[in-house]
């Protein structure tokens, strides 16, 4: 019987009758008494000298307030970067100063050049345009493999080179894995690039800063995936403002996809401004600004060679990496190729020796981060693609290729630094078969060719690292932060229940999935319960959503904090029914002595802590409010299994998806619905990745997908019917609720199925077609099968 | 957007009127105008608005059988109107864009904008339509004259477009996977006189006919009689999207597609 509330129940979002009903509240429904409006003037070439910027003219335009450039941010520190990697030869990445506002120099289209506040958007914008650039132009640096190359132009002049760090790991397995490769009896080698990305959430970047000259307290509305980060690097790093004096609100935010994550300009422009004008100062960035402003995904260019022994059992595997930075550090750029993605090369197999090269590349792009999946997709990606390849190299068949090599035993430490802690890849993949009908699939492709199309089976697995994340080793990998998060379980009197959380919803269904949780462990309805988010005033100090942590680091805080509830409740409990606390149960909201017919109920338990009357007051204090902060033991580990069929038009070279299956091991779940959706959603990223998305850049570092004119978006009718399944439940072995995280899976698992399936397809064909690179675009896949 | 005055015309005359002061502008459905008022790229003083215009406005047959289309007639319009007498372009029209695309854009619009990967303009050409104006008539093969670029001078109205109606004809548009404007786009109509090809999307030039094509298939209308034929890869668009030799094999292979749908 399915349950109808609790743990495991798919209980209906709640939050969505406000989103569906045009009731949400988001940053840009924020407008506060006498505020104004920033227009920033972005530059529009990629890399030039600014010799002089004249606002004269400017400053003098009908309703401007102020207006500002560079050098009025002289003083503050630049935008930071979270985590500093260490690289092969012992030393620190090198690090840019990363201004508000260009100051000397422009490094990518889209770079704030000046900013004009005034009294209407519209004013603002005039006046931007009377503002007089005095540019010298220089060669863009775009290409990252000329990038690194002696003598290349510099993104930074004040910088060595254009490489940010060169990354060995580990380091000390260079040479035992060169050996393997020398003494491997097959090696399967494949070059590819994983293409750059927009996130493109639903709701473009907003702030606004808010200054209060009583009180000298500083407040900003953002749309962020997490506040108190926003709140501690803005603070901290860039504007010198301390905690008590800076208030960061990040109320419903409509998609993040990790490109909320960051700590950008506009955040620290509008809070710097409404002090420096004494007035709110907003900002909403239109869809042509984010595509030059919002930190970019994925862009690796990456060789990956598999090495086998005779019976096909995986030896080694090497990589060789150029990651994309852009032109500054963004907030996690650093981390993404290195901790995020070498960590993962492992993937489901048990390969003795890995060593992967990451030379992360200073470019005259916007800024490339985190974005769904962060070097997860990445690594997956290419290693379920080399694998393919080797099997037809090796004529066996991939999905037994995969199973010969699988890690079947738990916990296993893998050779790149981490240990999974648990996991069947066995039932992923026999579930996969079955879900996917990988027997019809003859069946299916006669049906296809006899309608002239080819039809191609691709499967992968995955494995990714979520619930980021254990702060004490993340810290000695550089980050510099601590990555737990914090919970604060508030009964009220009459014992509906405010859970304040570190984590941030923004389409994750938080409203909903949380309150399952206390639900099932109280006994009380779900609708007694609400969190609360997205605060910096209202919550304690978490550090918010993104790499699939809400539930598994959040949420496990929020349970430690509602067992001290309970805990603590069982005390007064006993207190009213005169027994001993050691013998009080509670269950569906009633705590009851072990063994007899005496019971209280919930709410008069709460209600006696806050009217305590008749309470041990010698022994507790009255109230009933606990917090909980949580560092995790260990990440977590998804994984599961994915298969897509495609149909590919010979004439043309249109592949449309037939059928998708995804079979993943989340450990226990909460939702499966909002964990079906999740999926879903990830899914639809991973095809648009796959097929459609590519974010391109000229030679002279202008933007060519500049709008959705030209960068494809998946739609709906781009993608089929899902057949999704997380029956498969390993649990999380460290942390309280056996959960794993499932946001970025689908993102993760779902490319290499698509690409595998192509190749299967044109192979059929008889096109001697052994990769394309993503995005897999009709004239890409013709131009493969004419050149075969 | 700059600021503008907006003029809401309720015949062509006082439009035509409107149109004479300086930096005035016709304004369509806006789903091209618009956008780019909105990124600055034109500053017109006055908009005259020719939706409101009823002699514009609709689809009906004149007596020679020609569907006659007003120029303000939204697509969503001509989907629905034209299907029972050319259902070739109400298919056509049903395919632009998107639903809110469909119940704002208007063919008028589409044809004096003359966008490479229209639709409409290969409809125009593929049927030898006639575009009316405020004061005279062009022949379709007299009116695209490259990218972006009419026959229609400053000022001028598409008040109608006369669509002579063929024995068969069918529309095929391979989406350009962004925008779903015509990655190429070919308009097959088979005519008493002779079959047209008019093909939007792949050329520099713009809209073209393809006359071997047309050759090949008037003297025998079925898809094989394209077999020998190929189209050069000079002077077809190269971008993100496909390169030029992908465009002009897509120009044949969706020439036959349209030409099997006549039959089929
Ligand atoms: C998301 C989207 C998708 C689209 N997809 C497609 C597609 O798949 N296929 C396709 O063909 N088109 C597509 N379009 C374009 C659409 O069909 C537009 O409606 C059309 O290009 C312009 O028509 P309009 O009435 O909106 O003209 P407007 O934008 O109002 O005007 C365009 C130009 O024509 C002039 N003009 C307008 N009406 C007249 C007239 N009667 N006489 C003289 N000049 C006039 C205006 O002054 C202006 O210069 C798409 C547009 C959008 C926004």
């Amino acid at each position: 019987m399915p349950k109808d509330s609790g743990i495991g129940a798919s209980s209906k979002r709640r939050e969505d009758l406000r989103f569906l009903t045009g009731a949400g509240k988001y940053t840009d429904d924020i407008n506060i008494h006498g505020q104004t409006y920033v227009h920033f003037l972005r530059a529009d070439v990629a890399h030039a000298t600014i010799n002089s910027i004249d606002t004269t003219a400017a400053a003098a335009m009908p309703g401007v307030v102020q207006v500002f450039t560079g050098a009025d941010f002289e003083a503050v520190g630049g935008i930071p970067c979270g985590w500093q990697v260490t690289d092969r030869f012992g030393e620190p990445m090198q690090e840019p100063r990363h201004p508000v506002i260009a100051h000397g120099t422009i490094r990518h289209v889209g770079e704030i050049v000046a900013a004009v506040v005034g009294e209407t958007l519209a004013q603002a914008r005039d006046a931007a345009e009377a503002i007089v650039l005095d540019l010298t132009e220089k060669p863009a640096v775009v290409d990252m493999k000329a990038a690194a190359t002696e003598g290349s132009t510099k993104v930074h002049d004040d910088l060595a080179s254009n490489i940010c760090y060169d990354w060995g790991f580990v380091e000390e397995n260079r040479d035992a894995v060169d050996q393997a490769i020398k003494d491997a009896a097959h090696v399967t080698t494949l070059e590819l690039v994983n293409n750059r990305l927009v996130a493109n959430p639903m709701e473009p970047r907003v702030a606004v800063g808010e200054y209060s000259r009583s009180d000298d307290m500083h407040t900003l509305h953002t749309t962020s995936q997490n506040p108190h980060v926003i709140r501690l690097l803005m603070g901290a790093f860039v504007l010198g403002i301390p905690e008590h004096k800076l208030r960061v609100v990040a109320p419903d935010v409509g998609g993040g996809f990790g490109t909320k994550i960051f700590h950008y300009a506009e955040e620290a422009f509008c809070t710097f401004a409404a002090k420096a004008v004494n007035r709110p100062v907003k900002w909403t960035s239109t869809r042509s600004e984010a595509f030059m402003s919002d930190a970019h995904g994925r862009d690796h260019v990456t060789k990956i060679e598999l090495a086998m022994d005779a019976d096909n059992n995986f030896t080694a595997i090497r990589t060789e990496t150029y990651a994309n930075m852009g032109a500054y550090l963004s907030t996690f750029a650093s981390s993404v190729p290195t901790w995020l993605h070498g960590t993962l090369m492992a993937g489901n197999y048990k390969t003795p020796l890995i060593y992967v090269n990451v030379k992360a590349m200073f470019t005259n792009t916007v800024p490339v981060d985190a974005y769904r999946g962060a070097g997860r997709p990445e690594a997956t990606f290419q290693l379920e693609r080399v694998i393919d390849k080797a099997a037809r190299e090796r004529g066996v068949d991939p999905i037994a290729l995969r199973r010969q090599n699988f890690v079947t035993e738990f916990p296993y430490a893998t050779p790149v630094a981490v240990e999974y802690d648990t996991g069947d890849y066995e039932a992923t993949m026999a579930k996969l078969e079955e879900i996917a009908d990988i027997d019809g699939f003859a069946a299916r492709r006669a049906e296809s060719e006899a309608k002239g199309k080819l039809r191609g089976l691709g499967v992968n697995c995955y494995i990714e690292a979520c619930g980021i994340a254990p702060s004490n080793l993340v810290g000695q990998l550089g980050a510099r932060a601590g990555l737990y998060d914090a919970a604060t379980v508030r009964v009220n009197a009459t014992g509906s229940i405010s859970v304040m959380v570190g984590a941030h919803s923004h389409g994750q269904g938080h409203e909903t999935s949380f309150p399952q949780v206390i639900s099932e462990m109280i006994g009380i309805p779900e609708d007694q319960i609400d969190i609360v988010h997205g605060d910096t005033s209202k919550i304690p100090f978490g550090m918010g959503t993104y790499g699939s942590r809400s539930l598994a680091v959040c949420g496990s805080a929020m349970v430690r904090a509602a067992e001290k509830v309970i805990n603590k409740a069982k005390k007064i409990a006993a207190h009213l029914l005169e027994a001993s606390d050691a013998d009080i149960e509670l269950k569906d909201g009633q705590f009851s002595v072990a063994g007899t017919d005496k019971s209280v109920a919930w709410g008069d338990v709460t209600l006696a802590a806050y009217v305590p009357h008749n309470y041990p007051l010698e022994d507790i204090e009255p109230g009933l409010e606990e917090t909980a902060f949580y560092d995790p033991a260990n990440f977590t580990y998804p994984a599961g299994a994915y298969a897509c069929e495609v149909e590919v038009d010979p004439d043309t070279g249109k592949v449309t998806i037939e059928r998708f299956s995804a079979a993943d091991d989340f450990g226990n779940v909460i939702n499966p619905m909002i964990v079906s959706g999740q999926v879903h959603g990830g899914i639809a990223q991973g095809i648009g990745q796959a097929l459609l998305e590519n974010c391109a850049y000229d030679e002279d570092g202008q933007l060519i997908s500049a709008s959705y004119m030209d960068y494809a978006m998946p739609r709906a009718d781009d993608l089929p019917f899902y057949t999704v399944d997380h029956s498969c439940q390993t649990p999380c072995t460290h942390n309280p609720l056996g959960v794993k995280g499932c946001g970025e899976a689908g993102a993760i698992g779902s490319p290499p199925s698509v690409v595998n399936a192509v190749i299967d397809a044109l192979q059929s064909g008889g096109k001697n077609v052994t990769h394309i690179d993503m995005p897999v675009t009709p004239a890409r896949v013709w131009e493969a099968m004419n050149n075969a | 957007m700059y600021a503008f005055e907006i003029e809401r015309p309720s015949t062509i005359a006082d439009a035509v009127n409107a149109l004479k002061g300086e930096d005035a502008q016709a304004l369509g459905g806006g789903q091209t105008l618009i956008p780019t008022l909105k990124q600055r790229l034109a500053a017109p003083s006055v908009l005259v608005s020719l939706t409101g215009i009823g002699e514009m406005q609709g689809v009906c047959q004149a007596d020679d059988g020609a569907v006659c289309i007003g120029g303000a007639t939204t697509h969503a319009t001509v989907a629905k109107e034209a299907a029972a007498h050319y259902p070739a372009l109400a298919d056509l029209a049903s395919h632009i864009g998107d639903p809110a695309v469909r119940n704002r854009g208007t063919i008028g619009g589409s044809l004096a904008n003359n966008d490479p990967a229209a639709c409409y303009p290969a409809a125009a050409l593929g049927s030898g339509a006639t575009i009316i104006t405020n004061n005279r008539q062009i022949a379709a093969d007299d009116y695209f004259e490259g990218m972006f670029s009419t026959a229609l001078d400053e000022g001028e109205v598409i008040t109608e477009v006369r669509f002579p109606v063929p024995q068969t004809a069918n529309y095929q548009k391979f989406l350009q996977p962004a925008s779903r404007f015509a990655l190429v786009g070919v308009f097959v109509a088979q005519y008493a006189d002779g079959v047209r090809v008019a093909v939007t999307g792949a050329s520099e030039e713009g809209v073209f006919r393809w006359s071997e094509a047309e050759a090949a298939l008037s003297a025998n209308f079925s898809a094989s009689a394209l077999d020998g034929l190929s189209l050069p890869a000079d002077g077809m668009i190269g971008d993100l999207h496909g390169s030029p030799s992908y465009r002009a094999h897509l120009v044949k292979v969706m020439t036959g597609r349209a030409v099997a749908a006549c039959q089929g």
